[in-house]
């Protein structure tokens, strides 16, 4: 692998997307991608207490549910790269505790998905044979942690974001068919002051716009190289801005270019308002949509590039503004 | 124009990005029910002083009755949709008071009865007690030392 441009990194032999699995709550299956996840749960308790445990009870089927798919050896995985948006990370370490695979816990707010498939790419064009990159999230969860009870009778704003209940989980191998991960480009962090936590989308855009045009003069490719170029959860409002941004800098995205979030939920029929979120949004839209698009080859250049808004209820209460993060990785068959 | 040049024109820019909340039609369904919620508790305070109960303790009950109803509901799932229609007019009443109280004390079961519900229950409602009792004290004060028929009364 090599550095190419200011922080592309291009490999030399391409990490394979071998499996993806994906687990979705009751509201996802729902939507109009529900055909595609490999499992969705009718409550959000999942027989559980707490929503705590039943996120971490997601990731964690979620991803035995990913060995038992692809065929290999517990042991023949080297390391799972995983996170999720509560505290300390708790979903996957929870969730993770007893598979005796080595662990990395990472946090990358809504971004943490592609961040673990950019370190696990790494790990696996490296040293490792197998690589599990996994993350969830759970409606329920985030909204205690970042927003107000779940029964407090109060009005949404037409901006906010509905969190994802579910997992998304991809095996990343040394051998294979693809499809391959070609490149990846870590995102910096970008913030434009924007400090309305109910406006995530505005908040994460201009990061999503400097990673991909990053990309793009990183790797000499324009937007017409990619069947689709794919956001993580910046919602109807970022998408729209995104693509605004894009053209303002020259670059058009607006043919090929959508949002998990924003294919994720049926916007009228669900009251989502801009879209979903959460680290569990891209994580099954891709390993539910996308992969199999790619497994079939109707889609065959894509390049996936998660958002994350980094910032936490503490930092809102103290009126600072939202930093946001973008990674981008490309996927080729 | 890119319209990321400076934080203050970006934030000009999502400010006309972004959709208002339709404040016409929440001021309006506030306005209503909030009347609506308002003559419930006239009608239990009518039909308390029929039976010969004082003005004050009919108040007593009319509260105990709306924060009660507003509490079951709340427990039934059924207020916070309430709450997403009516906004302010099922917020500001006592109704309001009372799911403010409830729902924290729901949601955080799970972290046991003393730190989970005793401890976070007020979490929602507590700067309206904070303030509301200290603004009460203040209002009083002012009473008491300017209104000379409250010091006779003392």
């Amino acid at each position: 692998m090599k550095k190419i441009g200011k922080q592309t990194i291009k490999f030399d032999t391409p990490p394979t997307i071998s499996e993806c699995s994906s687990i979705v709550g009751p509201k996802e299956a729902d939507g109009p991608l529900c055909k595609y996840f490999d499992q969705t749960l009718e409550d959000e308790f999942w027989g559980e207490e707490t929503w705590e445990k039943a996120e971490s009870k997601i990731i964690k089927e979620n991803v035995s549910g990913l060995i038992a798919k692809s065929g290999i050896a517990t042991t023949d995985i080297d390391f799972i790269i995983s996170g999720d948006l509560l505290n300390q990370c708790i979903s996957s370490s929870f969730g993770l505790r007893d598979t005796n695979i080595p662990y990395l816990g990472i946090f990358g707010a809504c971004s943490t998905f592609a961040e673990s498939l950019c370190i696990g790419s790494i790990c696996v064009e490296g040293f490792a044979k197998n690589v599990i990159c996994a993350t969830s999230s759970h409606f329920c969860t985030a909204e205690k942690q970042f927003r107000f009870p779940l029964e407090l009778g109060n009005q949404r704003p037409p901006t906010a974001q509905w969190t994802v209940t579910g997992s998304g989980a991809a095996l990343l191998s040394q051998d294979g068919q693809g499809p391959f991960i070609t490149h990846i480009t870590p995102g910096k962090i970008v913030d434009l002051g924007i400090k309305d936590a109910n406006n995530m989308g505005a908040a994460m855009a201009p990061a999503f716009v400097d990673t991909l045009i990053t990309h793009f003069k990183d790797t000499g490719r324009d937007p017409s190289y990619y069947d689709a170029i794919i956001s993580g959860d910046l919602g109807y409002i970022g998408k729209e801005i995104s693509i605004d941004i894009a053209k303002s800098r020259g670059y058009n995205i607006a043919s090929n270019y959508n949002d998990c979030g924003v294919m994720i939920f049926d916007k009228n029929a669900q009251d989502t308002h801009s879209g979903g979120s959460g680290c569990g949004c891209c994580a099954s839209v891709f390993s539910g949509f996308w992969f199999k698009h790619l497994k079939e080859k109707k889609v065959k250049k894509l390049l996936l590039i998660a958002t994350g808004a980094l910032m936490n209820s503490t930092s809102s209460q103290q009126g600072e503004s939202i930093p946001g993060i973008a990674h981008a990785v490309a996927i080729e068959v | 124009m890119d319209p990321t040049q400076s934080k203050q024109e970006y934030q000009k820019y999502v400010d006309k990005k972004s959709p208002n909340s339709p404040t016409g039609k929440n001021i309006f369904n506030a306005f209503w029910t909030g009347g609506l919620i308002c003559s419930i508790g006239q009608i239990i305070m009518n039909i308390c002083k029929e039976r010969g109960f004082d003005q004050t303790t009919s108040g007593t009950i009319v509260s105990i009755i709306l924060i009660a109803i507003a509490a079951i509901l709340t427990g039934l799932n059924i207020f916070n949709k309430i709450g997403k229609f009516c906004g302010a007019g099922s917020l500001v009443p006592i109704t309001g008071f009372a799911n403010s109280i409830v729902s924290p004390a729901m949601e955080y079961k799970s972290e046991g009865y003393v730190m989970g519900v005793g401890g976070k229950m007020f979490t929602v409602a507590g700067p309206v007690l904070v303030f509301g009792i200290s603004s009460a004290i203040i209002v009083g004060l002012l009473y008491l030392i300017f209104n000379t028929q409250a010091v006779t009364l003392v």
